[in-house]
């Protein structure tokens, strides 16, 4: 077994709020997260898969079969693009990168199998970089 | 305790079958198939495990890992053409895969049983987006 980890990138922007909460309580919660106009971020997302390494090919993975995946359902749907008002997921749902990384587990599961024909390669991990400071990181 | 020490190589590569048509190589391997190659700045980080030493403090001498990571790996890497002038790439695709675990067939050696430490993970970038993990043991 072998891990590969590929990472892309997309810059979208967003905005914590959420109704549940007065005003104050989000302006208190999200801090200037839930400044009225959003604000952006440059992320970085790693995907993990793990599989045998196929003797003929030497890959663990089909690669293009993999970014193309990623491209369709991830980076171009959200790439310059706003996650509260563009992506459907978070109309009821706050984009923190908690829940984005939840959403982009799901979209990646539901279509794992229209790429991936096999068992393998198996989605491991998905590491979501917000900030340089900020990581998110699920293990599946 | 694990440690880690980084280094890096810049080589030429290749991946296609030459059993197999344009078509599924491209298919496989994407623009890494171009017929006449390209290069990367790869880097290694390679991982031991261990416990230090009570008179020394340390695991393993870095040092000393350096020199093996250099004489195993690095100097037959560096600047070559892996398809070209490393072996087993005449007849093996030099993969992210495959490269790192011929990294770690060429270290593990370094690291026998009953040493002081012993080698727990390769970890190959090809670029900084693309990256495996091998920790050895079955590949199927």
């Amino acid at each position: 077994m072998i891990r590969l980890t590929r990472r892309y990138r997309f810059s979208a922007s967003h905005r914590l709020h959420s109704d549940r909460f007065s005003a104050a309580e989000n302006a208190d919660l999200y801090g200037k997260c839930n400044h009225p106009y959003g604000h952006g971020h440059d992320y970085v997302l790693e995907v993990s898969v793990t599989g045998p390494v196929d003797p003929k090919s030497g890959t663990a993975v089909l690669l293009p079969a993999l970014d193309e995946l990623v491209d369709k359902l991830i980076v171009q749907p959200f790439e310059h693009h706003d996650l509260n008002t563009e992506v459907p997921e978070f109309a009821q749902r706050v984009p923190t990168s908690e829940n984005l990384v939840d959403v982009i587990e799901k979209r990646l599961k539901a279509n794992w199998s229209a790429y991936f024909a096999s068992q393998w390669p198996r989605l491991e991990k998905i590491r979501l970089q917000e900030t340089q400071r900020n990581l998110f990181e699920r293990t599946i | 305790m694990l440690i880690t020490r980084k280094a890096e190589f810049s080589a030429s590569h290749v991946c296609a079958r030459p059993d197999w048509s344009e078509e599924q190589n491209r298919l496989v391997y994407g623009a890494a198939a171009n017929p006449h190659g390209h290069g990367h700045n790869y880097s290694m980080e390679v991982t031991l495990e261990g416990e230090p030493d009570p008179a020394t403090g340390m695991i393993f001498d870095l040092k000393a890992l350096k020199e093996i990571i250099n004489r195993q790996v690095i100097g037959p890497f560096d600047h070559r053409h892996l398809n070209q002038e490393v072996k087993p790439f005449d007849h093996i695709v030099p993969t992210v895969e495959n490269v790192a675990i011929d990294i770690w067939n060429r270290l593990a050696p370094q690291f026998p049983a009953g040493g002081p430490a012993k080698l727990r993970n390769v970890r190959l970038y090809e670029t900084d987006d693309l990256y495996v993990d091998y920790a050895g043991g079955e590949l199927s």
